[in-house]
C-alpha cells in the first residue's frame, strides 16, 4: 500500500477549459479518500490524472512518496474500478481477473492461485467461464472488484462505480467496499457525485468544485461546519435552507427579514460586522415544528412528505408563500397541509456565509 | 505506434490522392507530353483535349445519358425502396425477416447472371439501346440497395414521434407526411445520392445492353474510345475528369452524409 | 409477430411494389438463367433451335480448361485484393481513429477514391502503367524493380499488378470506414482498464481491438470477397482479360461466351455456376450482417 499526492495539479484541455486547478492533496497509506462534487467539478479527471491515464499541464502526482507524473498508468501499479465496469467482453470472468497478473508477466501457477482466491472471496467462482454478457449488474460490479484485487496494486482507484446499479444494490456493494477497504487496508480514493454515498463511505472527503478544493475534512466536519455556502447546499439531505439575514445592531444577532424575526447568534458572527448583510443557513434536522405561540417564526404548510422515520414538511413564512423551507419532523407528526405552524430555530445550529 | 500509424496513413493519403492529381493534371498536357512523367506537371497546361471531347466526339451526349439513367433509377428506386423499407422496419407483419434476407440475397446476385436473360427479355420488349432498357436492369442492384440502406436508417430513428401521433389520433398518411417524412429525409437523401453515384458508375449492364454511341452512358463511351492511329489518352483522361466530377462534388458536399450512409447497414456494435 | 389484419395488409401495400419490381427484373430473370442453362441455344446458328440438353453445358464447363483457369484465376485474386485492401483498410481505420483533426481531410481523400467509376480509375492505372513512360511505371523502373523498358501488360503475371493496385485503390476505402465504424463502436474506458492492467499500446491492439474487431473484419472480408469475385469492369477496361486470356476472370469469360460466342445456353450455365459460388458467400454473409441489422439493440 502506498500514499498518494497532488501537489498544485492542474489539468487544462485544448481549448481552455481548465478540468482541474491547482489542487493540492495528501492521502495518507490506507486511507479511503472520497472526492465528492457535481458533475464537471473536476473529480473523474483528477482521478484520471492519479491514475496516469490523464497527464497534468503542471504540477506533480506522487505514489509512495515517488514522483510519477511523466510514468504512464501501466506502471504505477494501481487498480482502478469503472463506472461501466470495463470488463473485457471477448473474454471470460476467468480471463478478466487474470489479464493485469498476465501483463506483468506473473507466472502461470501464481495467477491461477491469485484468481481462485479472489474468485473464492468474492464468491464468483461458479462465474469464472461466463462472459461479461451472461451475468448481472451486480455480478459484474463484482468481477470489476476481483479484476482490480487480483493485481494487489500499491491503491484503488473508483471511479463512480455505484451509478450503474439500482438503488438495492448499490447499499449492498457500497457495504462490501467498505469491508474490503478494512480488510485490506487498503489506500482507496473514490469519485462519486452522491454526496450521501460520499458521507457514508469516506474517512475522509474532498468536495470539489470547479476544478478546485472546496473543502476537505471528516464527512461530520463538513456537514457539521462547511466551509462555503456551496459546501452547506451540497452535503446534506434534504439541503440546507439558505435566507437571507443581516447582522443585528450589537453584533449578537441576525434578523431573518422572510421569517420577519430574529435570532441571537451563540458566537457565530466572526467575521461579520454590525449590519452586515449575510446568507443564513438553517439545516431541516435543525428546525422543530411546535405550536404557534412557541415559534420563532410562523409558517404556513404545503407539502408534507412521509420519509419512513421522518416528515419532510415543506412550508412558507405566512404571508410569503415565494420563499419555501423544509423542516424535518418526527414521522409520528401530524401535520397538515394549509395550516399553520410554529417553527423553533435551533440556536446552536444557524451557519452564516458571506452574501 | 500511433505515429508510426500516422506516418503510414499520410503515406497512403498522398498514394490515393496521386492518380486522381495525375489524371486532371495530365488531361491538362498536350499530346506531347502525355508520357512524360516528369515534364507533365511543368506545363504549359491547354485545353485542347476537352475541347476534342466536345467538338469531335459530342461527350454532351453521354453525360446526358448518363443523367437520365442514373437519375430515372434513382427516383424509381428510392420511392418504391423508402415505401417497402418503412413497412420492415416499422410495421409488424410475418414473414418481415424473410424478406429482408430475401431483399439482401437479391443484392448478391452476380451481375454477369442476369446479362443473358435480360439480355434476351429487353431485346423481345425492343428495348435495347433505349433508356428504360437501362433503367429496368439498374433497378436489379438499385432497389435492393435502397431498401437495405433505408431499412437500417429507418431503424435508427426514434418511433416515439409516430406513437405519440397515434395516440393523438393521427392516421398513418397524416404520420407519414408530418412526422416521418421530415425525420426521414436526410437519410432518404444519402440514399439517393448512394444510389446516383453507383447508377453513374455501372458499367457491364450499359456495355451489354446499348448498342451506340446515342445511349451509351459515359463509363462505356470512355472505355470505348477508339482512335485512329493510337489510344487518345490525352481525351481519355478528360473525359475521366469530366466523368468523375459530378461524383466528387457530390462527395465533397456531402462527405459526412455518405459515410454515414455507407456503414449505417453494415455494422452494428 | 402479432399484427391486426388491416396492419398486416397495409405493410403488404407498402412492400408489394418494391418486391414486385425485384421479382420481374431479378428473380425471374434468374430463373430464367437456370432453364436457359439446361438448353442449348446459340444465337449463330438459329437453326438448332433450343433443344433441352440436361446437364451437358454443366459437364462442358467442368471439362472447359478455360473455365476452370478462369475460376483458379478468380478466387486467386479475391484472395489477394481482400488481404491486400484488409491490411490497407485497417491502417487508414486506425489512423481515422487516433488522428481526429486529420480525419475529414482523410475521409474525402477516401471517399473520392471510392466514388470515382471504376472505368475511370482502371484507365487511369493503365495510363500511369502504360508503355515504357507512365508514370507508375517509370517510377518502378527507376526503383529498380523491372527493368526499363519493361512493358507490364504484355507480361501474364505482372499485368495483375496494375489490376490489383486499381482494385485497391478503389475498394480500400469502403473497407477502411467499415472498420473504422467498428473500431468506434469499441467501448473506449476498455483501453483505460487495459492501460490500468499493465497493457502496452501493442497488447492493447492484440488483446482488445483485433479481437472486438473481428465481426467488422468478417463482414469486411465477406463483403470484399463477394465483390472480388464478381469482378469485371476493372479487367475489362485494363486488360480486356489479355494478355490472352491471362488475366481474364470468371465474369469476362462469361460475358465473352454470351454476347461475343453467342452462346447463351453454354454462357448461362457459367453464370449459374458463378451464382452458385456467390450464393455460398452471400449465405455466411447474410447470416453475420442480417441478423445484425433486425436484432434491437440491448
Amino acid at each position: 500500500m502506498a500514499s498518494i499526492a497532488l501537489e498544485r495539479v492542474s489539468r487544462v484541455f485544448a481549448g481552455g477549459h481548465a478540468g482541474v486547478r491547482d489542487v493540492s492533496l495528501q492521502i495518507p497509506d490506507g486511507e479511503l479518500v472520497v472526492l465528492v462534487g457535481p458533475s464537471g467539478s473536476g473529480k473523474s479527471t483528477l482521478l484520471r490524472l492519479i491514475a496516469g491515464l490523464e497527464t497534468p499541464t503542471s504540477g506533480r502526482v506522487l505514489i509512495g512518496g515517488r514522483d510519477v507524473t511523466g510514468v504512464p498508468p501501466q506502471q504505477r501499479d494501481l487498480a482502478m474500478v469503472f463506472q461501466s465496469y470495463a470488463l473485457y467482453p471477448h473474454k471470460t470472468v476467468r480471463e478478466n481477473l487474470a489479464f493485469g497478473l498476465r501483463m506483468r508477466g506473473r507466472p502461470r501457477p501464481e495467477i491461477e492461485r491469485r484468481v481462485a482466491e479472489v474468485a473464492a472471496a468474492l464468491q464468483i467462482e461458479a462465474l469464472l467461464d461466463r462472459r461479461p454478457a451472461q451475468l448481472s449488474g451486480g455480478q459484474r460490479q463484482r468481477v470489476a472488484l476481483g479484476r482490480a484485487i487480483a493485481r494487489e496494486p500499491q491503491a484503488f482507484l473508483f471511479d463512480e462505480p455505484l451509478s450503474n446499479l439500482d438503488p438495492a444494490l448499490r447499499l449492498e456493494t457500497r457495504t462490501e467496499i467498505a469491508l474490503l477497504h478494512r480488510r485490506l487496508r487498503a489506500t482507496m480514493v473514490y469519485v462519486t457525485h452522491d454526496q450521501e454515498e460520499a458521507m457514508k463511505l469516506g474517512e475522509r472527503v474532498v468536495l470539489l468544485r470547479d476544478g478546485a478544493v472546496e473543502q476537505v475534512g471528516p464527512p461530520m466536519e463538513i456537514y457539521r461546519r462547511p466551509a462555503t455556502l456551496f459546501a452547506a447546499r451540497f452535503v446534506g439531505s434534504p439541503p440546507m435552507n439558505i435566507l437571507e439575514g443581516r447582522i443585528g445592531a450589537e453584533g449578537g444577532t441576525v434578523s431573518l427579514e422572510a421569517l420577519n424575526c430574529s435570532v441571537p447568534l451563540q458566537g457565530h458572527a466572526a467575521g461579520f460586522a454590525a449590519g452586515d448583510g449575510v446568507a443564513v443557513g438553517i439545516r431541516p434536522h435543525d428546525l422543530a415544528l411546535v405550536s404557534v405561540p412557541d415559534g420563532d417564526f410562523t409558517g404556513t404548510v404545503d407539502v408534507v412528505e412521509p420519509a419512513g422515520s421522518e416528515l419532510h414538511v415543506h412550508l412558507h413564512p405566512e404571508h410569503r408563500p415565494a420563499d419555501r423551507l423544509i423542516v424535518v419532523a418526527r414521522g409520528d407528526a401530524t401535520v397538515r397541509p394549509d395550516t399553520l405552524v410554529g417553527v423553533h430555530i435551533a440556536r446552536d445550529r444557524i451557519h452564516l456565509f458571506a452574501r | 505506434m500511433s505515429r508510426w500509424v500516422a506516418r503510414g496513413a499520410a503515406a497512403l493519403v498522398a498514394l490515393s490522392a496521386f492518380p486522381l492529381a495525375w489524371m486532371v493534371v495530365a488531361s491538362l498536357a498536350p499530346e506531347t507530353r502525355l508520357f512524360d512523367a516528369g515534364g507533365v506537371w511543368r506545363g504549359p497546361f491547354v485545353l485542347d483535349h476537352y475541347r476534342a471531347l466536345f467538338d469531335q466526339r459530342d461527350f454532351w451526349v453521354p453525360i446526358r445519358n448518363s443523367f437520365i439513367v442514373a437519375g430515372s433509377t434513382t427516383v424509381f428506386a428510392v420511392a418504391l425502396g423508402a415505401a417497402c423499407a418503412y413497412a420492415l422496419a416499422r410495421m409488424r407483419f410475418r414473414g418481415r425477416y424473410a424478406l429482408l434476407a430475401f431483399v439482401l440475397a437479391v443484392s448478391m446476385f452476380p451481375q454477369i447472371s442476369l446479362v443473358a436473360p435480360l439480355y434476351l427479355l429487353l431485346r423481345e420488349a425492343g428495348l435495347i439501346n433505349t433508356y428504360p432498357g437501362l433503367v429496368l436492369p439498374y433497378l436489379t442492384f438499385a432497389m435492393p440497395l435502397t431498401i437495405w440502406l433505408l431499412v437500417g436508417y429507418f431503424r435508427q430513428l426514434p418511433a416515439d414521434l409516430e406513437e405519440a401521433a397515434a395516440i393523438d389520433g393521427a392516421g398513418r398518411l397524416r404520420t407519414l407526411v408530418e412526422i416521418f417524412a421530415p425525420l426521414a429525409w436526410p437519410g432518404i437523401a444519402t440514399t439517393a445520392i448512394l444510389t446516383f453515384v453507383y447508377c453513374w458508375n455501372e458499367f457491364l449492364f450499359a456495355l451489354s445492353f446499348t448498342l451506340g454511341p446515342e445511349r451509351h452512358t459515359v463509363p462505356v463511351a470512355i472505355a470505348l474510345f477508339r482512335g485512329q492511329y493510337q489510344v487518345p489518352w490525352g481525351q481519355i483522361l478528360a473525359a475521366a475528369v469530366v466523368a468523375t466530377a459530378p461524383v466528387v462534388l457530390l462527395v465533397i458536399a456531402f462527405q459526412r452524409r455518405i459515410t454515414r450512409g455507407l456503414t449505417a447497414g453494415a455494422v452494428k456494435g | 409477430m402479432s399484427a391486426s389484419p388491416s396492419e398486416r395488409r397495409e405493410a403488404w401495400l407498402f412492400v408489394s411494389p418494391a418486391i414486385a419490381t425485384i421479382a420481374a427484373v431479378a428473380i425471374i430473370p434468374m430463373a430464367w438463367t437456370v432453364w436457359e442453362s439446361l438448353h442449348l441455344h446459340d444465337l449463330r446458328m438459329p437453326w438448332l433451335g433450343r433443344p433441352f440438353v440436361g446437364a451437358d453445358n454443366y459437364l462442358e464447363a467442368f471439362g472447359d480448361e478455360r473455365f476452370r483457369d478462369a475460376m483458379a484465376r478468380t478466387f486467386a485474386f479475391a484472395a489477394a485484393s481482400v488481404s491486400l485492401e484488409l491490411v490497407i483498410g485497417l491502417i487508414f481505420a486506425l489512423a481515422m481513429s487516433h488522428a481526429l483533426r486529420a480525419r475529414a481531410l482523410i475521409r474525402v481523400l477516401v471517399l473520392m477514391a471510392w466514388a470515382v467509376p471504376t472505368v475511370v480509375a482502371a484507365l487511369v492505372w493503365r495510363f500511369m502503367f502504360e508503355g515504357p513512360s507512365g508514370v507508375a511505371g517509370s517510377l518502378l523502373a527507376a526503383l529498380g524493380v523491372v527493368d526499363a523498358g519493361f512493358s507490364w501488360f504484355v507480361h501474364p503475371v505482372a499485368a495483375w499488378v496494375p489490376i490489383l493496385l486499381a482494385d485497391a485503390w478503389k475498394m480500400t476505402p469502403f473497407v477502411a470506414l467499415l472498420l473504422l465504424a467498428g473500431l468506434e463502436s469499441i467501448d473506449p474506458s476498455l483501453y483505460d482498464a487495459a492501460r490500468m492492467d499493465g497493457a502496452g499500446a501493442w497488447r492493447q491492439f492484440r488483446e482488445i481491438t483485433l479481437p472486438l474487431l473481428r465481426p467488422a473484419l468478417l463482414v469486411a472480408v465477406l463483403f470484399r470477397a463477394l465483390d472480388a469475385f464478381r469482378v469485371f469492369d476493372v479487367i475489362y477496361v485494363m486488360t480486356g482479360g489479355g494478355p490472352g486470356t491471362s488475366t481474364e476472370p470468371i465474369s469476362l469469360y462469361t460475358f465473352t461466351t454470351l454476347l461475343q460466342h453467342l452462346r447463351f445456353g453454354y454462357g448461362s450455365a457459367l453464370s449459374v455456376l458463378v451464382f452458385l459460388t456467390t450464393f455460398v458467400l452471400a449465405l455466411l454473409y447474410i447470416r453475420l450482417v442480417g441478423r445484425n441489422l433486425l436484432e434491437a439493440k440491448p
